[in-house]
C-alpha cells in the first residue's frame, strides 16, 4: 500500500451531499476481475449528457482541475455500495486525499486500504474551502497527516483528527494483513477458548 | 457497573487483541462470499502466497450477475460470465463451499445465510456486500466490508476495528393492517436520515420488532445500511431459534440445545445504556413510497411529493430540486398521482417466501395494468420451489406478473434485468439512488403489498384501503 505523508496538490470540488459508491462508480464497471483501470468509469453517469457527450459542466470534464490530487466535497459521502471499485476508481483518477463534512463507514474505511486518506472537518470550513475553490482556479492545499494539519495557500490551517493506529498504518504504509498476521498467537489462542464455550461456531462449513 | 446491550456481549466474547488507542482485532465467525466483490481478494491472497485461515468458514454464491431467464442458456454478457467463472475456480483452488448457478440452493447471498442455518445468533458475520446487515435480525452482529477487508478476514479470520457506538430503535405499539417491516424500515430511515446511524450499530426494540416474523426482522436490517449504520439487530428469541431449527448447516441434536443456552443470553441487560435512543410510535407509520434520490426522500403514501420552494435549508432544497427533476414528478403533486412502467418484486430487502405469499396473496384474481411490466425474482433457489409448491407462481402468471429465476436482478441491474431511461419503477428493493436500476431510471421504493398494488391500478395507491 502507498504510504501517505504530506500533499500538496491541486483541489478539485464536487458540491454535492450523500455521494453515493453507485454514482461514483456504476455497476456495470464491477464486473472487473481487477483493482486497476477503473478511471474510465468514474462518475460515469454524471460525466455524461443524455446523449452520451461529456458534459463540460461536470467538475471532472474542466480543464482547471485536470491534475487534481485532493477532492474536496460535502455530508455522507461514500454512502450506499460498500464497493471497493469507489476508492480504487478515485486512486486511478489521481486523487490521494478526500475531504468532506463526513464520510460513510464503509467508504472511509475503504480508503486507508488504498492509502487515501480521507479528511473529515466541519461543515462551516468545508463551506469556507468550498467557496474559495470554486472561485480560485489552482487553488491548492496542503494536507499534513503527520501533523493533522490542512492548510490553506494563504497560511490559514484547519486540523483534523483521525485514529493513530489507523494513522499510523497509513502513514507507514503497512500491509494490514502482515500485521495481523503477527498476532498468530493471539489469533490461535483466542480460538482455542471459543472453541470450548461455542463449540458449533467451529463446525466446517465444507462438510 | 451499568450492565451491556448486545452488541457489546457480541463485540466483548469476539475481542482477539485491543491497540492502545482501542483500535480491536476482532475475530470473525463466518464470511459470505459472491462474485463482484471477492476476485481482486483472491488475487491478494495469490499474490502474497497466503492461504485462506479456515476455508471451512466461508460459504460462496453468485448472485449479481446471474440470469434471471432461462440458465440453461449460460451468461449472455461475457464480462459477467467471466466474474462468476472466476469465482468457481477461486473457490476450488482455496477449497470454500460454493453453491453455483445449477444449485438448487443458490440465491441472493442474504438469502441463502439464514435459509441454511449459516446465520446464528451471537457470531460475527461479514460479507463484501453493505447489507450484510441483513444478517442481524438472528441477533448476530454482521456488516459489509470492502473488498481488501474481505481478503483480510480469508487470511487472518479477523477485521482490525473500531468500536462503533449504539443506538436503539424502539417501535412501539401496533402497526395498522397491511402495513409492513418495509414500511418500518422507510419510516426510520425518513426520521433519522441516510447518515443518522453512521458510526452506530442498531438495535431494534419495542412491541412492534417483537411480533414481526424472521422475514421480516431480516427486511429490517437489512436497510440498516440505508440510514448509514453498518449494522442492525434483533436480540433473538423463541422465533429466532424456532427457525435455525433443522436447518441444514445449523447447530443439531444436543449441540442445538447447548446453542439455544447460551444464545438466550444475549439480550439487552436492563440497566444497559445505549449512546443513542430513537423512538417511533407505530400508529403513525403509513405505507411508505420513497419519491427521491436517496432513501432518506421517502414519506407516506397518502402524502404529497414535497415542494423545495418551501424548504428554508439551502442544501435540502437544493437536493429535492435535483432529486425532482431526476425523478420527473412535480413538487406538491399527491403520491397516488405517481404512474409507473415497470414493477420488481425481488432483492435481499424483500424476497422471501413470506413476502412472495404477501404479494401473491394481493395479486390474486387482479391483472397487471396494460401499461406496466411486473416481474417476481424470488430470493433463491429454494423460495422458488417452495412457492411453486403453494401454487404463488401460478397466481402470479395469471395476474401478469413475470415468474423469474432466483437473483439480484433488478435491484442493481448487473444482469439483463435494466430499467430504460427515464422508466419509472415501484420496487421492493433497497436503493433508490440515480440510475441503480439502470441508467436514467426512477426507483420508487415500496412494500410487496404496495407494488402489487401499484402494479395493477398503474399508480400508487394505499394498500390500507384497496380492495
Ligand atoms: S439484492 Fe440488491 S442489495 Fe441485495 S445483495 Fe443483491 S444487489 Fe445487493
Amino acid at each position: 500500500m502507498h504510504a501517505f505523508t504530506k500533499l500538496t496538490g491541486l483541489v478539485a470540488a464536487l458540491d454535492r451531499v450523500n455521494v453515493d459508491t453507485d454514482q461514483i462508480i456504476p455497476k456495470q464497471f464491477l464486473k472487473t476481475i481487477k483493482r486497476t483501470g477503473l478511471r474510465e468509469g468514474l462518475f460515469y453517469d454524471w460525466r455524461r449528457q443524455k446523449d452520451g457527450s461529456p458534459d463540460p459542466s461536470f467538475f471532472l470534464n474542466q480543464t482547471r482541475y485536470q491534475g487534481a490530487t485532493i477532492l474536496l466535497t460535502r455530508d455522507n459521502f461514500g454512502c450506499g455500495s460498500s464497493r471497493e471499485h469507489a476508492p480504487w476508481a478515485l486512486l486511478d483518477q489521481g486523487f490521494r486525499c478526500v475531504i468532506a463534512s463526513s464520510f460513510a463507514d464503509i467508504f472511509y474505511n475503504n480508503c486507508f486500504q488504498n492509502g487515501i486518506l480521507p479528511v473529515v472537518l466541519k461543515a462551516e470550513e468545508i463551506q469556507a474551502l468550498m467557496k474559495d475553490v470554486l472561485a480560485t482556479p489552482g487553488y491548492q492545499l496542503t494536507v499534513d497527516l503527520g501533523q493533522q494539519t490542512v492548510t490553506t495557500p494563504t497560511g490559514a490551517g484547519y486540523r483534523f483528527t483521525i485514529d493513530p493506529f489507523r494513522k499510523d498504518c497509513l502513514y507507514r504504509g503497512l500491509d494490514s494483513i502482515g500485521l495481523t498476521l503477527q498476532h498468530e498467537s493471539a489469533i490461535a489462542a483466542y480460538e482455542a477458548r471459543r472453541k470450548t464455550e461455542a463449540p458449533w461456531l467451529f463446525t466446517d462449513l465444507r462438510t | 457497573m451499568s450492565g451491556k446491550t448486545l452488541f457489546d456481549k457480541i463485540w466483548d466474547s469476539h475481542l482477539v487483541r485491543q491497540e492502545p488507542d482501542g483500535t480491536t482485532l476482532l475475530y470473525i465467525d463466518r464470511q459470505l462470499v459472491h462474485e463482484v466483490t471477492s476476485p481482486q481478494a483472491f488475487e491478494g491472497l495469490k499474490l502474497a502466497g497466503r492461504k485462506p485461515r479456515r476455508p471451512g468458514a466461508t460459504l460462496a454464491v453468485p448472485d449479481h450477475n446471474v440470469p434471471t431467464t432461462d440458465r440453461r442458456l449460460g451468461i449472455a454478457d461475457q464480462v459477467s460470465a467471466i466474474q462468476i467463472q472466476t469465482l468457481e475456480d477461486n473457490c476450488r483452488d482455496f477449497g470454500i463451499t460454493l453453491f453455483n448457478m445449477s444449485d438448487i440452493r443458490q440465491g441472493i447471498v442474504h438469502v441463502i445465510g439464514p435459509e441454511q442455518g449459516f446465520t446464528l445468533p451471537g457470531t460475527t458475520i461479514v460479507c463484501g456486500d453493505s447489507h450484510t446487515s441483513t444478517h442481524g435480525a438472528f441477533g448476530a452482529l454482521a456488516f459489509g466490508i470492502g473488498t481488501s477487508e474481505v481478503e483480510h478476514v480469508l487470511a487472518t479470520q479477523c477485521l482490525v476495528q473500531k468500536r462503533p457506538k449504539t443506538m436503539e430503535i424502539r417501535v412501539d405499539g401496533t402497526l395498522s393492517d397491511r402495513c409492513s417491516a418495509k414500511d418500518v424500515i422507510l419510516a426510520i430511515i425518513g426520521k433519522i436520515g441516510t447518515a443518522g446511524g453512521t458510526g452506530y450499530v442498531i438495535e431494534y426494540t419495542g412491541s412492534v420488532i417483537r411480533t414481526l416474523s424472521m422475514e421480516g426482522r431480516m427486511t429490517l436490517c437489512n436497510m440498516s445500511i440505508e440510514g448509514g449504520a453498518r449494522a442492525g439487530m434483533v436480540a433473538a428469541d423463541e422465533k429466532t431459534f424456532a427457525y435455525i431449527k433443522g436447518r441444514p448447516l445449523a447447530p443439531a441434536g444436543a449441540s442445538f440445545d447447548q446453542a439455544v443456552k447460551s444464545w438466550r443470553q444475549l439480550t439487552t441487560d436492563a440497566d444497559a445504556k445505549y449512546d443513542a435512543v430513537v423512538v417511533l410510535k407505530a400508529e403513525e407509520i403509513a405505507p411508505q413510497v420513497s419519491w427521491g434520490t436517496s432513501p432518506g426522500m421517502v414519506t407516506g403514501v397518502d402524502r404529497r411529493v414535497p415542494d423545495p420552494a418551501a424548504m428554508t435549508d439551502e442544501k435540502d432544497r437544493k437536493a429535492t430540486e435535483r432529486a425532482l427533476e431526476y425523478m420527473g414528478l412535480t413538487p406538491d403533486m399527491p403520491i397516488t398521482a405517481i404512474t409507473i412502467d415497470k414493477v420488481f418484486i425481488g432483492s435481499c430487502t424483500n424476497a422471501r417466501i413470506e413476502d412472495l405469499r404477501v404479494a401473491a396473496n394481493f395479486a390474486k384474481g387482479k391483472k397487471v395494468a396494460k401499461t406496466v411490466h411486473a416481474i417476481v425474482v424470488p430470493g433463491s433457489g429454494l423460495v422458488k420451489q417452495q412457492a411453486e409448491e403453494e401454487g404463488l407462481h401460478r397466481i402470479f402468471t395469471a395476474a401478469g406478473f413475470e415468474w423469474r429465476e432466483p437473483g439480484c436482478s433488478m435491484c442493481l441491474a448487473m444482469n439483463a434485468d435494466v430499467l430504460q431511461p427515464g422508466e419509472r419503477c415501484a420496487s421492493t428493493s433497497n436503493r433508490n439512488f440515480e440510475g441503480r436500476q439502470g441508467a436514467g431510471g426512477r426507483t420508487h421504493l415500496v412494500s410487496p403489498a404496495m407494488a402489487v398494488a401499484a402494479a395493477v391500478e398503474g399508480h400508487f395507491v394505499d394498500i390500507r384501503t384497496w380492495s
